[in-house]
């Protein structure tokens, strides 16, 4: 997903004369091609997120379109407050961009892991939070974001996911992408966990319940028609996000939800515990640790099938 | 050189704050004094402002990022005909966008400040978007010696000195007090010019009651280097019943008060 962003932000820095990259001292080869093509366009801002912030929104403020970049919790949590006043405030247009959502960089222990920035981000006025599924939603979602002109955090993965999107999606901020309709569950899939997503609906298909999968991609603001038509024509709706239960998506879900008159018991999250990781191993076994690997998906929706 | 208006100005501003604060019951009354000259002098002489156009990108900026001291802020900008000097009345309201700490909805006002360490690294980010964009307007950010104790401000030190930003100047109200004591002591501020220094700024130490000196050092532009003007204040500046007593960071002057200190500041 870091090398679809570092691609995508040099292709639109040439059609956009305002775009300007900052990053937090990380990142430096992949963006060589874009400080080759814009050399006035690209800042290091060294290791010190708050001051980045604040640039970003000292930029903004005078005409210009940045795009911070550097590690999901330094991005986020470090530098919240800068988030807050200097960005969301004035509602500036700067693009937040963490690298290593969720457990992205499990092995790198729990300073590096991100299970709160969606909690952190979306409760702030004026904030769009986006969480691409793949790659293909990476590029998309950074383009969308230079239309949208407003506070927006783009929260990608590292390197290697799998590409699920093999012809680029029609992407809306704030729009959920059906990728598969069914009529027994519907999962609906925030951020780096989409191939698993897709995973389970093909297990669960094989076990006879008909599974759709949407990649609800912005979790601010919350594609509420979509939802509305998910809880009236599925069984269940399971939402996935490699983040914590309190304050992600399916939480913001439920926010939703409670004042829609619509069935909340179709509603199961599988989310992450409200504990640090510690000694988790890399992505994979950690999400096996916390139940958000395909089988433990799929023997919970089984077993709690009838309610 | 230092005219009758400046002096005037200034002290016009200051019977102002105090009235202000009074019928406003807020607090930060001595912050916003120490201020005064600093802003006397940026918005008589200094700053490249058209009242008829706030927005104009060819502007200079000035952040107030020691934000507590907003009702001097509120003042100067009324004086410049940036805000309606009638707004002043509604200072603290309801309804009213002269908060006790700025709003970027009020005209004149370039970011949202009252939570300190704020102001440098935006003040970087726009003399950065001015050499991005082919621009001359300079940047000028007023910060608390207080205010100096947060990280933020050494991470945009740093920045604007490795970009070379001469086209921005910070200005610490060094009053030497911050909310609960001598500023030198609840952390260890001095040598405060040494640290600008230090950091890669041009510095430029003075008295900041001192129009002329004032003058100079906020019409110079160091070639290559940020500049930082280390100015020596007096908490509660103009009224001496107030100067360098602490109790009016959060004191508010009772209307004997307002008038006692509009009798000593020649201001009826």
């Amino acid at each position: 997903m870091r090398n679809a962003f570092a691609r995508a932000v040099t292709a639109l820095a040439d059609q956009n004369p305002n775009l300007v990259l900052l990053a937090g001292d990380i990142g430096n080869r992949m963006f060589d091609a874009f400080k080759d093509k814009h050399p006035t366009r690209f800042y290091n801002c060294g290791v010190a997120e708050a001051g980045m912030t604040g640039i970003a929104a000292g930029l903004a403020a005078s005409g210009l379109q940045p795009i911070t970049y550097t590690i999901t919790p330094f991005n986020t949590l470090r530098c919240l407050e800068q988030i807050r006043d200097d960005v969301c405030y004035p509602n500036l247009p700067v693009i937040l961009v963490g690298t290593g959502a969720g457990l992205s960089y499990a092995s790198l222990g729990a300073t590096h892991h991100s299970m709160d920035d969606i909690a952190a981000l979306r409760i702030l006025p004026n904030m769009h939070v986006i969480c691409p599924g793949d790659a293909v939603e990476v590029e998309l979602a950074v383009a969308a974001a230079l239309e949208l002109k407003r506070p927006t955090y783009i929260r990608i993965g590292k390197k290697g996911e799998p590409v699920v999107h093999g012809q680029p999606p029609v992407f809306q901020v704030g729009r959920g992408i059906v990728l598969r309709e069914g009529a027994d569950i519907a999962l609906v899939s925030v951020g780096n966990v989409l191939p698993i997503a897709l995973d389970c609906a093909e297990v669960l298909t094989d076990k006879g319940f008909s599974t759709g999968v949407v990649s609800l991609h912005t979790v601010k603001p919350l594609d509420h028609s979509l939802l509305t038509d998910l809880f009236n024509r599925y069984r269940r709706i399971a939402v996935l996000e490699e983040h914590g239960l309190a304050g992600g998506a399916g939480s913001a879900i439920l926010e939703w939800g409670c004042t829609q008159g619509v069935d909340l018991r179709k509603l199961r999250c599988f989310a992450g515990p409200d504990r640090f990781l510690s000694a988790c191993g890399n992505q994979q076994q950690a999400r096996v640790a916390i139940g958000l690997d395909t089988g433990a998906i799929v023997q919970s929706l089984v077993q709690g099938w009838e309610f | 050189m230092t005219t009758p208006t400046s002096t005037t100005l200034a002290a016009q501003l200051r019977a102002e704050v105090v009235q202000m604060s009074h019928r406003a019951k807020a607090a930060h009354l001595a912050s916003a004094l120490s201020c005064v000259d600093v802003l006397t002098v940026l918005y008589g002489q200094v700053l490249n402002l058209d009242p008829a156009q706030p927005d104009h990108p060819d502007r200079d900026r000035f952040i107030l990022s020691k934000g507590h001291a907003a009702a001097a802020l509120y003042a100067a900008l009324a004086w410049k005909g940036l805000i309606a000097p009638d707004q002043l009345l509604t200072y603290g309201e309801q309804h009213s966008l002269l908060e006790e700490h700025p709003s970027p909805k009020l005209p004149g006002v370039e970011a949202a400040t009252g939570s300190l360490g704020h102001g440098l690294p935006i003040g970087n980010g726009m003399a950065l978007a001015a050499r991005i964009q082919n621009q001359a307007y300079r940047v000028f950010v007023l910060m608390s010696d207080g205010e100096c104790n947060e990280g933020s401000v050494w991470e945009a030190a740093m920045f604007a000195a490795a970009q070379g930003l001469d086209q921005l100047t910070a200005i610490v109200d060094f009053n030497k007090w911050q909310a609960t004591g001598r500023s030198q002591e609840v952390l260890k501020l001095d040598p405060l010019a040494d640290k600008w220094t230090s950091f890669g700024w041009a510095v430029t130490e003075l008295d900041g009651h001192d129009h002329d000196q004032l003058l100079a050092a906020l019409t110079r532009t160091p070639s290559g280097r940020p500049h930082a003007i280390v100015a020596h204040t007096i908490k509660g500046k103009g009224v001496s019943f107030m100067e360098d007593d602490n109790n009016w960071h959060y004191r508010v002057p009772t209307e004997q008060e307002v008038l006692d200190a509009k009798v000593e500041l020649g201001v009826a």
